[in-house]
């Protein structure tokens, strides 16, 4: 909204691992995705264990009745190992319910994070609410991501609100015909203290890594695939500040 | 020192007590017409328990009500009551441990004291039996006694031996029938027919023969060998004490009824102070408290609460009572508020004040999750456990979140799951298929998918030992179409199975 672009520097750029370099990164996260896809839900958790240090603490898992009737219940044999034997699952019936339920999770200080997920836009979802969720997770330090399916991009007060779909996965190394290791499109479309930007982002190995362009399409495995994009160097595709 | 056993046979439990309900002593008033408690059975009602001057005119229980209609017209019925016959025999059990440290029930109509050691206050165990007779008698109730070492000798006495027998390790219990070994009807019956009728047959036959007989009867009622021996001490026979159970209350008669929230709320949050203090003093905590309201109306509104971890937190439990007053009617108002707790748990002195902790340092978990299930209902706040199944919908339940999880096998990861299931799979219309069965191009909710890549199939059977035997089985295939959407979907059944028509697709899991 400010009419002059705001010089931003390349150090500041959102990047993976950004949390574990020792970087203060914002707690309140919304991710917009498809609600035909099971994107948004797993982008969430890999920004959870990428941000956050591994500890044997519960996680919440908030959705709306909506939500749960479009995109199905968290399964546990797909959940990542190191998260599955931790989820508790929330199903509200209404939105004010799960956002009772979001801000209760907030508050509790045994919880590693929350992960909420809220189809449409609400009306209970207005900016009033999207600040209180925000004043709670700043106060308690839990952080929250919140997937937002088939929602347009309304008025939030989210730190880093993300819009996400499906990218072509980089071919497994032994079977070439099977899809690979998820990889998501996600665009930085509004942040504090980083430039916009976009990336192709997907779990390589033990953690999130970002690409510019894509995974290579053809050839056995993972021969060339990451030269030179460790997390650090990865650029976004357009850095480029929205006025 | 052997054990020292005092069996008591309430020979007619439920007769004593229909009288002692309507206040008609033996043989006087209402008991001296026949009479027969009736239950409701499978074939039409049948005399669960009949009175004296019934049994003189021939009748015997569990005949039919019909047939004893015919022998006696004006016989007078009343519902026999079971229920309330075991919770009387528990209150009697209770009683009776003024005649040893510890009683059992042993239901139907049986009670089983230890008074081992105790017998010298009564002045020595004939003496106790005349006490224990005179007081049974005094509260309307016939019994049969008898003293032995082991709870099966002592029951067998009671019901078979001689009246008030007190048995010393010397004696013999040959003399009493098969029956007094506490067997099934059926298993008796068989020995009738062996020729086995009194215990001392049991034991000329020599142990061999006896388990080789029995071998594949595991239950003590069902294997003579097991009961003679619990009869004889040989193996100990534990039985379940009954133990008196105190249940912390706190109450408010209220001079003025209330009829206005702001009190209530008012009387809530005192009570909870209350019975924080009376849990304090017991060095417990509630899991479970009940709130009951009386109205001048005569109506009693319940309102039940139950938390995650035992806790005796006063504003935690007066705010988690306030959510649950919303719908409340008072009509002409509320005149005595009690705050019972009947499911309580040890808790050390150690909470803090959870309300004010809260603003500061955030909530425990318990917290967390007895405000999202008293809001929310307790089923929507839930945990996924692995359950041991093949099918990927029952492969995991889901269960309360502190509950501790049960251990299972490790699941082999050979095949990767999706992150998400839909709680139905939905159908999907295949509009082109490759050769091999696998659809290029599909339809699901509107939209059109062109499948890129695959990788499949897994096959899972059907769970033959629970389903019917035209359930079909699934080909899974995990897939990802030309934009990356990962999906995983399958196959109902094969062409030409014989288990219905053509196969039908459909669209179960959403990968990452």
């Amino acid at each position: 909204m400010n009419a002059i672009p705001v010089p931003l520097s390349r150090a500041s750029a959102w990047r993976p691992g950004l949390a574990s370099n020792g970087a203060e990164v914002p707690r309140h996260s919304e991710v917009f995705a498809p609600a035909s896809e099971g994107t948004g839900a797993a982008l969430a958790l890999a920004f959870a264990q990428d941000q956050l240090a591994i500890d044997e603490r519960p996680w919440l898992w908030v959705q709306d009745k909506a939500a749960l009737r479009l995109s199905g219940r968290p399964y546990r044999p797909g959940l990542p190992p190191a998260l599955r034997h931790r989820l508790i699952h929330v199903a509200a019936k209404s939105p004010e319910d799960a956002l009772f339920a979001l801000e209760e999770g907030l508050r509790c200080r045994d919880l590693a994070f929350v992960i909420g997920e809220l189809a449409g836009n609400p009306k209970a979802l207005s900016f009033t609410a999207s600040r209180r969720l925000s004043l709670a997770t700043e106060k308690h330090g839990v952080p929250l991501w919140l997937v937002r399916l088939d929602a347009r991009r309304d008025l939030g007060s989210a730190r880093l609100r993300w819009e996400v779909r499906a990218s072509p996965s980089a071919p497994p190394r032994w079977n070439g015909q099977a899809p690979g290791a998820p990889a998501w499109r996600a665009e930085l479309f509004r942040a504090r203290g980083h430039p916009p930007g976009e990336w192709i982002l997907g779990e390589e190995g033990e953690g999130l890594v970002a690409r510019v362009g894509g995974w290579p399409s053809t050839g056995l495995g993972r021969a060339g695939f990451g030269l030179g994009t460790t997390p650090a160097q990865a650029e976004p595709v357009e850095a480029l500040a929205h006025g | 020192m052997s054990r020292r056993i005092l069996a008591i046979w309430l020979v007619r439990l439920a007769i004593d007590r229909w009288r002692q309900n309507h206040q008609a002593r033996e043989g006087q008033g209402a008991d001296t017409t026949p009479l027969a408690l009736i239950a409701e059975t499978a074939h039409g009602p049948r005399i669960a328990a009949a009175n004296a001057a019934w049994l003189e005119a021939g009748a015997r229980p569990g005949m039919m009500l019909a047939d004893a209609r015919a022998l006696c017209p004006m016989l007078a019925t009343a519902p026999s009551d079971p229920a309330g016959d075991l919770a009387f025999l528990e209150s009697v059990a209770l009683w009776a441990q003024r005649w040893g440290p510890w009683s059992a029930m042993d239901p139907p109509d049986g009670l089983i004291v230890d008074i081992t050691g105790a017998a010298h206050l009564f002045g020595g165990e004939a003496r106790l039996l005349a006490d224990a007779r005179a007081r049974l008698q005094a509260r309307g109730l016939a019994a049969r006694l008898a003293i032995a070492p082991t709870a099966g000798a002592a029951w067998a006495l009671a019901h078979y031996g001689p009246d008030a027998a007190i048995f010393h390790p010397d004696d013999s219990l040959d003399e009493l029938p098969v029956a007094a070994l506490r067997l099934d009807p059926d298993i008796l019956l068989l020995l009738r027919r062996l020729g086995l009728k009194q215990i001392g047959d049991l034991t000329g036959i020599g142990r061999d023969a006896l388990a080789r007989r029995f071998r594949t009867a595991r239950a003590p009622a069902a294997n003579p060998l097991v009961r003679l021996d619990q009869l004889l001490g040989r193996v100990p026979e534990p039985l379940l004490p009954v133990v008196a159970h105190h249940m912390p209350m706190v109450q408010r008669r209220l001079m003025e009824p209330i009829r206005h929230r702001a009190l209530l709320d008012q009387v809530v949050g005192d009570l909870a102070a209350d019975m924080a203090r009376v849990l304090e003093g017991l060095g417990m905590g509630a899991r479970r408290l009940e709130l009951g309201m009386w109205k001048v109306d005569g109506e009693v509104l319940v309102r039940r609460l139950e938390m995650a971890a035992a806790s005796r937190d006063a504003a935690h439990v007066a705010g988690l009572f306030s959510r649950k007053l919303d719908d409340l009617d008072a009509g002409f108002g509320i005149e005595l508020v009690r705050l019972r707790s009947p499911w309580t748990e040890p808790l050390t002195l150690s909470q803090a004040d959870l309300e004010k902790a809260a603003e500061l340092h955030g909530t425990s978990l318990a917290a967390c999750i007895d405000r999202l299930s008293v809001r929310l209902g307790a089923d929507a706040v839930r945990r996924p456990v692995p359950h041991a199944s093949h099918l990927p919908e029952r492969a995991q339940r889901w269960q309360a979140p502190l509950a501790p999880e049960a251990s299972s096998q490790g699941e082999l990861a050979f095949h990767v799951r999706p992150l998400k299931l839909l709680d139905r799979a939905e159908p999907i219309a295949v509009l082109y298929a490759s050769p091999d069965g696998l659809p290029r191009r599909f339809r699901w909710r509107g939209e059109v998918y062109e499948i890129a890549r695959a990788e499949g199939p897994e096959r899972i059977a059907p769970e033959w030992w629970r389903e019917r035997g035209t359930t079909r089985l699934r080909d899974y295939y995990r897939i990802e179409d030309g934009e990356g959407r990962r999906y995983w979907i399958y196959r109902a059944g094969l062409a030409g199975d014989g288990r219905g028509g053509m196969p039908e697709w459909f669209l179960q899991g959403l990968c990452g």
